[in-house]
């Protein structure tokens, strides 16, 4: 069964959100994605400066069986990427919710993750395959 | 888990590239039960394959040896491709792909019957391909010294009958090794053995990867009934000479080749970080279209590659649909890889 920390918010196309303070959010991709997924092999970052509606297709996984299209969670500004991505993909099949992070937003407006999954929901998403 | 052919087949038993590079590098076992065994008895047995099969059986002279070769419909079309094994006047041996089982059965059994050969299709044997540099030392190790002299002995493309084991210098990867056939009640002890003497586990994802890292085709994905061995760079596989020898499919090939074959296979490596994939489109400037029929990310070259069929006037660039952009790609001459070395030049 694949790890689902608590304390992230989730959604049905598999990504999480964390807060990681200053009014950040970090966005990669869950355990029972990457697992899904298979090795990666390429990551396809947004541009730094972005703005991103909720969403919006942001950045592209692609591993050894498939690519994949990452959907920003929540409306916001790109503010940085995670550049060791470009050359070790596998971190995110190493390490999904900590060195394997895709993208940090600054979101816009307040309460935007209103619409997100706590880690009880995303469980019964990640059930159905 | 994926169904393939009706089996429950495992992608990966942990990581996909770390199985392949275990290949490349030492050892590793796959589990190809679902290919179909069928043996063959009768007096004519040979002359039953010479009018089947796009090869010539008559070049099996040494019991033991195998051949690779298209059994074709009447339009010159791929019905399957299989591995056949001489053993004896009245015994060959064939292994077919798991998809197209049910079909070479019928298909070989309505010809058969004129021939007086039965067949017998050996459900009661399980199929192990052990495979890489150390595969043939870490399988004989696994045997009694005298039945571990006779495996290393064996010849590449030659099997042998050693006891209960069928033992064949053949694959599926560019890499030395054996592919085994035992009766099935032993299958899950023997892999347990090979893994204890350092042989890895290995789904069909890495068997992809490396086959087409080795440029060996796919049935159903590479060719397929719609499409000629001569259009899907299996033209070394078929035997022309003799002449007067009549197989199936042989004048909708000669058809072919009078007028000229229309596409050609060829290989495709992508220095975008993007992944062939099969059916994308391959544009080819002033000449006309092709498609990818196999792509896959290339763990030994660290990039993408694939094959594809292209109008025969193609020359080395050609451009590929890539998530809806066209990225240039090179043409190269397959295999890519083989015993472990990069066949090509990265640049």
């Amino acid at each position: 069964m694949s790890h689902i920390p608590q304390d992230l918010k989730y959604t049905r196309s598999h990504e999480w959100v964390k807060q990681i303070g200053d009014g950040i959010a970090e966005i990669g991709i869950s355990d029972h994605a990457q697992h899904s997924l298979g090795d990666l092999v390429f990551v396809e970052l947004p541009d730094i400066g972005r703005a991103l509606s909720a969403g919006e297709s942001c950045a592209v996984v692609e591993s050894v069986k498939a690519a994949s299209d990452i959907y920003a969670p929540l409306a916001g500004t790109v503010v940085a990427v995670n550049d060791q991505l470009r050359h070790t993909p596998e971190l995110i099949n190493r390490d999904p919710y900590g060195g394997g992070w895709l993208v940090r937003l600054r979101p816009e407006g307040a309460g935007s993750d209103a619409g997100l999954l706590s880690a009880i929901e995303y469980r019964a998403v990640a059930d159905e395959g | 888990m994926v169904d393939f052919g009706g089996w429950d087949m495992p992608v990966a038993y942990g990581s996909q590239i770390e199985e392949h590079h275990a290949v490349r590098r030492a050892a590793g076992v796959f589990d190809i039960s679902h290919m179909g065994i069928v043996d063959l008895r009768g007096e004519r047995c040979r002359e039953l394959l010479r009018g089947l099969l796009a090869n010539d059986v008559a070049r099996l002279n040494l019991p033991g040896k195998a051949l690779y070769s298209c059994m074709l419909n009447q339009q010159g079309g791929v019905l399957d491709d299989l591995i056949v094994y001489y053993l004896d006047e009245d015994f060959f041996r064939v292994v077919v792909n798991a998809g197209a089982r049910e079909k070479d059965l019928a298909w070989i059994g309505a010809r058969a019957a004129d021939c007086g050969v039965t067949l017998r299709e050996r459900r009661d044997l399980a199929m192990l391909a052990i495979q890489g540099p150390q595969a043939r030392e870490r399988s004989a190790a696994l045997l009694t010294a005298e039945a571990a002299w006779a495996v290393l002995e064996l010849q590449p493309f030659f099997g042998a009958q050693i006891g209960e084991w069928f033992v064949a210098r053949t694959g599926y990867t560019g890499e030395d090794g054996f592919e085994i056939m035992l009766p099935t009640g032993e299958a899950a002890s023997v892999w347990r053995r090979l893994n204890a003497a350092g042989v890895r586990s290995c789904g069909l994802g890495a068997r992809d990867t490396l086959r087409l890292e080795a440029g060996m085709n796919l049935y159903g994905n590479d060719m397929n009934e719609q499409t000629s061995p001569l259009e899907s760079g299996l033209a070394w596989t078929v035997a022309f000479d003799p002449p007067d020898r009549d197989f199936t499919g042989r004048a909708a090939l000669e058809a072919i080749r009078a007028r000229g074959a229309e596409y050609k296979q060829v290989g495709l490596v992508l220095n975008e970080r993007a992944v062939l994939r099969s059916h994308q489109r391959v544009l080819v400037p002033d000449i006309g279209e092709g498609e990818v029929t196999s792509g896959t990310f290339s763990p030994t070259l660290e990039r993408s590659i694939g094959l594809a069929r292209v109008p025969v006037a193609t020359g080395q660039s050609v451009q590929v649909e890539v998530r809806g952009r066209a990225m240039p790609a090179r043409v190269v001459r397959v295999p890519f890889v083989r015993h472990g070395k990069a066949l090509i030049s990265l640049v």
